[in-house]
């Protein structure tokens, strides 16, 4: 509640929209205790007093009647009226949206179209048919504006219901033996709430302004009750004799009307949790580098990552999701950065190219060197260039990496004249030899294929086509194959393996599995907690672990062929990385820990091709893994 | 006794169906038929779009079948009722966060089964909740706390207490750790051992991962475009498949020591489903396919040991 409010007055406008409108109900619920003259009293020889009269702060209107009493309690009965019908609205709107996207199938169908008739008329003529019908009067207008906004609630409650109602929770509260009638009262309905308190804030206004409307045509409150849109009405024909008498209430109108929306706004986005997580806050083109300490001299290797540390600031915290990572990668070699969720593999992989979201990411120290160069330093254009011409990106998911409203070939095309001038139809000749190249039958024709319309391994494949477009020397993967079925897993590391020797490219390639590091690899660096915890030629790690993290993540991975067995599970959960314990992250998790692991940092010892990061190394390669 | 017994299950979803135009059969499930026996652990592997998913909801009663029968505990199920089969079939979700309410506190989340399926009064419950919890290694501070606040695999063991809460002596799990990290996955599928080992429970694993599969199950069932392609105890299935789509699967795990290199097919691509091939639909893909292959879909035969395969062209060994 109190991050709600802190979220709220960030936004300026909407503060101010919650102020004036504070002030405007505060004075309208106390309008009966006020020392106010009797709004219906009139006295024909006051008429069109001027404002700041005596004994009339703000004037008279054409009967005599003192304006700023008509026009609180004028006030008084808008809001009323207004929050009256958006709260109508609201509840008969949701609860048709709630059933219909509930429900689904032809009961929506047929609700959604009766709402969609409602819909085709113009809202004024309905309003009007609606108060014609029922005649003249408050409490009908409230009516008829209340039925105009029905629609408006319905489809967007309907829509977010629809999201809602293919949930799991959904599932597991009908096995959990609830009717249709108890989820959506108790699963639905708490989710929706947020979208409907949305709604109506952004709604109110525009449905006290629509009663006003209604009230002016002489078919809402009528004479002497006052409201703001009959007092607009009355004063219409001393438009220009006395204008005191409409502007009084204009103004009135419009202060409410601005503080409600104003207000609204603040509020839709200070629940909207899309914000909370950042999301709408647009990261820049590169990452912010900050270093605290002088880079290292560039290295000869091809890439290499130097004592790089990245980090995210988040309210008063600090992640420390990469803690210091040096590594490097030659021509035609394939290195392997292994770990779970949290480790840092892929934030380290995106601090390469600057790509790491910031805010809140920052390169706060270290370097990558790329040919010799530093990149951390780079400017956005030089990384520009980079991106995607010397070092490419693969992800896990190449649904969500590949546009979806063009053509591959299209997308192909863009990848490589982002980087070189090439006449459109070398450009297309050359999209096409590429994806020959990831080996997708009848490349030709799949060119002018959507990615909606290929498999998840075929969508894979173009991907790697896309980033060997422009001949990188290095190919960065995150994953590629996690999200494949195993059979188009194998093929796909096939291919990436081939590729690698046919072009002599350096590939990193990021993953959690053992075996696929053990089959395209030639080293490999477990990361844990933002460190690398060992590094070395595979096959050694694989066949002796001296670090016990890794030793303890390779027997909790069950192998084919292993048989029926239990897992030697690791005990507890990696640290956080924004409250690291002192000395060895492991150590809380580590059976061989001693007093000496908790204090001070670990360094990564180098012991020939090898380095771990560990004080008992010896004692972990001897010991047999049990639970 | 047979925990479960399934004969000639089938879903058809009709696709394209408007107000106007009948739409196209699309078989998910396309005549499946089989037991799973009391106290084991049933594996099911197969890609995605082998109709894993609608097998598992049939069997919850989230999805009423076409054709065939369900019969729980010697008990045949002719209506799909969630509220029902709960009771006797309870279901674990693979993202364990998206199957927990974001809005209700866990005790909450726990509550539910106790008192829609159970109608327990509320000393009993909580006396209930704290049993479960205690045996899923979770504390009852917890309950207080909304889904957000668990790392995956606590949520997942909080799924896991909530299918138990059910008293349901058959779990289906449904990827119950393939979006859990390497090292919770362990402690998760050890959790899940020792529970079957106290109460007494039955499993249908449902998996991608070959090796997690065959290192829980007794047997396992390997399902291809709809259908059970074979089916045999766990320690065979792979090492000796019968069936040349088990061993295409299982010649594609990435193992520690295997050199990289993808078996060999025929092709790659799934059968259309709204356009299923006659005869075996992984026909077109097998190296070992013949003439009979594209003319007649093969039927389950028995092929050794309790081991069964739908092939006429078997490996042999």
């Amino acid at each position: 509640m109190i991050q709600f409010f802190k979220l709220l007055f960030r936004n300026r406008l909407a503060g101010l929209g919650a102020v004036v409108l504070s002030v405007i109900v505060l004075l309208a619920l106390f309008t009966p205790l006020l020392p106010l003259p009797n709004p219906n009293i009139t006295a024909t020889g006051d008429r069109f007093l001027p404002p700041f009269s005596e004994g009339h702060l703000l004037g008279t209107d054409h009967l005599g009647r003192d304006l700023l009493s008509r026009l609180m309690w004028g006030t008084r009965l808008s809001l009323a009226v207004g929050a009256a019908a958006a709260l109508i609205a609201a509840f008969i709107g949701s609860t048709i949206g709630i059933v219909a996207g509930f429900l689904g199938g032809r009961t929506d169908n047929v609700i959604m179209r009766l709402v969609d008739m409602l819909m085709a008329f113009p809202y004024i003529l309905l309003a009007l048919a609606i108060v014609a019908a029922l005649g003249p009067g408050l409490i009908n207008a409230l009516f008829a504006v209340a039925a105009v906004n029905i629609p408006f609630f319905a489809r967007n409650i309907r829509g977010v219901t629809v999201g809602l109602a293919n949930k799991e929770f959904v599932d597991a509260a009908r096995l959990s033996g609830m009717s249709n009638l108890q989820i959506i009262l108790f699963e639905i309905l708490p989710n929706v709430l947020p979208v409907i308190v949305i709604a109506m804030s952004t709604t109110v206004g525009w449905m006290i302004l629509e009663t006003a409307g209604l009230s002016f045509l002489g078919l809402g409150s009528q004479p002497p009750q006052a409201d703001l849109g009959s007092m607009l009405g009355e004063a219409r024909a001393a438009l220009i004799t006395s204008p005191h008498t409409s502007i009084v209430p204009g103004i009135m109108i419009f202060l409410i009307v601005m503080s409600i929306n104003l207000l609204g706004d603040g509020v839709r986005d200070a629940i909207d949790p899309r914000l909370k997580s950042g999301a709408l806050s647009r990261p820049l083109p590169a990452t912010i580098v900050e270093r605290d300490s002088t880079p290292p001299v560039p290295s000869d290797d091809l890439l290499a990552l130097q004592d790089l540390r990245t980090e995210f600031h988040v309210g008063d915290r600090t992640y420390k999701a990469v803690g210091g990572v040096s590594l490097k990668v030659n021509k035609g070699e394939c290195l392997g950065i292994i770990g779970e969720s949290g480790s840092g593999k892929s934030v380290t992989a995106l601090s390469v190219m600057g790509l790491v979201a910031s805010p809140p990411g920052k390169i706060v120290g270290g370097a990558v060197s790329f040919q010799g160069h530093d990149l951390v330093g780079a400017s956005y254009d030089e990384l520009r260039e980079l991106r995607g011409d010397r070092v490419a990106y693969i992800f896990q998911d190449p649904l969500s990496t590949l546009h979806p409203l063009y053509k591959v070939g299209d997308q192909l095309i863009e990848a490589m004249q982002a980087h070189r001038k090439m006449p459109e139809k070398e450009a297309r000749a050359r999209a096409v030899e590429l994806l020959e190249s990831v080996r997708i039958p009848n490349a030709a024709r799949r060119v002018d294929n959507y990615p909606h319309e290929m498999s998840g391994g075929m969508r894979q494949r173009v991907s790697i086509a896309m980033a060997l477009a422009n001949e990188p020397d290095v190919i960065i993967a995150d994953e590629p194959t996690t999200a494949l079925d195993v059979t188009v897993q194998a093929q796909i590391l096939t291919l990436l393996d081939d590729l690698r020797r046919e072009r002599d490219l350096a590939i990193v390639f990021i993953t959690h599995d053992f075996g696929v590091v053990a089959q395209l690899c030639d080293r490999v660096a477990v990361m844990y907690a933002g460190r690398i915890v060992e590094e070395g030629p595979t096959a050694a790690i694989l066949d002796d672990p001296q670090h016990p993290y890794t030793k303890r993540l390779m027997a909790c991975v069950p192998e084919l062929g292993g048989g029926k067995r239990e897992l030697h599970a690791i005990p507890g959960l990696p640290p956080a990385v924004d409250r690291l314990p002192q000395g060895c992250a492991f150590a809380p998790r580590c059976n061989f820990a001693q007093d000496v692991c908790k204090q001070g940092d670990i360094e990564l010892e180098a012991n020939g091709d090898r380095a771990v990061r560990c004080l008992f190394p010896d004692k972990v390669s001897q010991t047999e893994v049990t639970s | 006794m047979n925990a479960l017994e399934v004969k000639n299950l089938t879903k058809t979803f009709e696709v394209g169906k408007s107000l106007f135009t009948k739409g196209q059969g699309v078989k998910a499930v396309r005549g499946m038929s089989f037991d799973v026996r009391d106290g084991e652990t049933l594996g099911i592997v197969g890609e995605s779009g082998c109709g894993k998913s609608t097998l598992a909801r049939m069997l919850v009663g989230l999805l009423p079948p076409s054709e065939g029968e369900i019969q729980i505990e010697g008990k045949v199920q002719d209506k799909a009722s969630p509220r029902e089969f709960g009771q006797m079939i309870q279901y674990v979700f693979q993202d364990p966060i998206s199957s927990l309410n974001p809005r209700k506190t866990i005790r909450e989340i726990m509550e539910t089964p106790l008192k829609r399926l159970h109608g327990m009064g509320k000393a009993e419950r909580n006396k209930r909740i704290s049993e479960i919890f205690a045996s899923v290694n979770l504390r009852d501070e917890f309950l207080t706390r909304y889904p957000h606040e668990f790392s995956g695999g606590q949520a997942q063991r909080i799924g896991i207490a909530r299918a138990l809460a059910a008293a349901a002596r058959i779990l289906i799990l449904d990827e119950p750790v393939s979006a859990l990290d390497v090292s919770v996955q362990a402690q998760v599928l050890n959790l899940l051992a020792d529970l079957k080992k106290e109460f007494g429970l039955t499993y249908l694993f449902i998996s991608h991962d070959l090796a997690v599969v065959e290192a829980v199950s007794d047997r396992v069932m390997v399902l291809y475009f709809g259908a059970i392609v074979e089916v045999g105890p766990a320690d065979a299935i792979f090492k000796h498949a019968k069936h040349p789509y088990t061993k295409l699967l299982a010649d594609s795990a990435p193992v520690v020591g295997r050199s990289l290199e993808a078996p060999k097919q025929k092709a790659d691509e799934l059968p259309d489903p709204l356009n299923p091939p006659k005869g075996c639909p992984f026909a077109k893909r097998c190296i070992y396919a013949t003439d009979i292959c594209t003319t007649t879909d093969p039927a389950l035969t028995e092929m050794g040991d309790d081991h069964f395969a739908a092939c006429h062209n078997p490996i042999k060994g």
